[in-house]
């Protein structure tokens, strides 16, 4: 009797957890969705910016401090963008360890790395494990802006101009300098697969763009005689952290569908689970009822033959 | 042949289609572009505004924050940090936000930085500052 009212509460338990489970997975598939326009909504953007700077590139010297390898690199900083609320499976979890992996990497170089973290659930990793953490932010995760973006760029962006000073201090301008900056971030491969990747940022790579998107432009841009205004080097210096930045931006934009997707997915087992877990303790309510009625028909039945048998006694 | 003009912001694009004239502010000065310009690649001038001018005589005036200008021979992109056009600022709103970035410290250089913000703002929406 105790049992089964004790199986009925957890029944009912486990339905009010699904019941949340199975409306955050709901709102986990709503956001990845309009984290996905955002992503489309910022391609216009970083498909002319990419442009403007590889014509840029043709023209240009390329002797811009932030597309030169330095010499002897002592110091990279690690960005790493995690999620700011749990129940999203191993999303941060995973972002951390290709963090780890790359900073293993940078060390076995010789790069003594320095943290950045984006991220509550990051920042909370690093903490509990008493690292030390050169800068955090935290609140956007899973809608970050373009002004967000500027703020992550500008910090690592003044920190590899400061560059790398003698010794281990944060030398005479007061900010502990690097000489390249790593981006770790998920790529969102699908709704069912995203993947830490580790990218560096800068010194920068530029990506050529794809001209062939109508072959008649393609012909007249092969000798393209730009007109620059202000001159190129000007120009370069006020572009590159543009474009850095719309790089962190992409990168925050791709890790926010990430996290929903990987949030939606570890919902949606959660359901299931439930569903499951529902499904056993009903059949153990239903058998622990029905041994519970047997053994109340064998007990009339028991009591009726004692009596029939202690009346023919008689 | 008319310009194809597109106005992107990093969050989404705003605005295109095609327009005669495009006149815009680079640090250099003013320059205006007329269909087949050769291509140039320009940073325009903090707080300048960018007029397109569309075939029905329609004049835009944009506020393109922190922006560069790409004309190729595909046409002419404006890309900003922020950008707004002319007659949807709340001069109002822009008005207060000068006050209050005068109102601050000298050296605050974000201050600095909203207060030409908001006086670009003010220009463009055809006020007096």
């Amino acid at each position: 009797m105790a049992q089964i009212r004790e199986i009925r509460r957890r029944i009912s338990s486990v339905t009010s957890t699904k019941k949340i489970t199975r409306a955050m997975e709901l709102i986990a598939t709503t956001r990845i969705a309009k984290a996905q326009q955002r992503v489309q909504a910022a391609q216009p953007y970083a498909r002319e910016i990419t442009r403007a700077l590889s014509s840029l590139a043709a023209s240009a010297s390329l002797d811009h401090p932030l597309l030169v390898e330095r010499e002897n690199p002592q110091r990279a900083a690690v960005l790493i963008v995690t999620s700011d609320r749990g129940l999203a499976g191993g999303y941060t979890s995973n972002a951390v360890r290709a963090a780890e992996e790359l900073q293993s990497l940078l060390r076995s170089e010789g790069k003594e790395p320095l943290l950045y973290v984006i991220g509550r659930k990051g920042i909370g990793y690093y903490s509990f494990r008493r690292r030390a953490v050169a800068h955090t932010w935290s609140g956007f995760s899973e809608q970050p802006t373009a002004g967000d973006a500027r703020d992550v760029a500008a910090t690592l962006i003044r920190a590899f101009n400061a560059g790398v000073d003698e010794g281990d201090d944060s030398g005479s301008d007061g900010i502990l300098g690097v000489d390249e900056i790593h981006l770790v971030h998920t790529r969102f491969v699908s709704m069912l697969a995203q993947e830490p990747t580790a990218n560096r940022i800068a010194p920068l790579v530029v990506e050529e763009v794809d001209f062939a998107e109508d072959e008649s432009s393609k012909v007249s841009e092969q000798q393209p005689s730009y007109e620059f205004e202000p001159d190129p080097e000007t120009l370069l210096d006020a572009l590159l952290p543009t474009y850095v930045t719309s790089r962190i931006y992409a990168a925050l934009l791709e890790s926010a569908a990430s996290e929903s997707a990987a949030r939606r997915r570890a919902m949606k087992a959660a359901t299931d689970n439930a569903d499951e877990l529902i499904r056993g303790l009903t059949r153990d309510v239903n058998q622990a009822r029905q041994a519970q009625i047997t053994q109340e028909i064998s007990e009339i039945v028991g009591g009726a033959d004692a009596l029939v048998s202690v009346g023919s006694d008689e | 042949m008319p310009l194809n003009v597109e106005l992107v912001a990093v969050e989404r694009q705003i605005w295109s289609g095609e327009a005669d004239l495009v006149i815009a502010r680079t640090t250099e000065g003013e320059l205006g572009i007329l269909p087949g310009h050769i291509p140039l690649l320009g940073q325009l001038a903090e707080g300048g505004t960018v007029r397109i001018r569309q075939e029905s005589g329609e004049e835009l005036v944009v506020v393109a924050h922190g922006g560069f200008l790409s004309v190729t021979d595909r046409g002419v992109s404006i890309l900003a940090d922020v950008a707004e056009f002319a007659d949807e600022i709340d001069v109002a709103r822009a008005r207060r936000a000068l006050e209050e970035a005068r109102g601050a410290d000298e050296n605050d250089e974000d201050a600095i930085a909203a207060a030409r913000r908001a006086e670009s703002r003010l220009l463009a929406a055809g006020e007096t500052v």
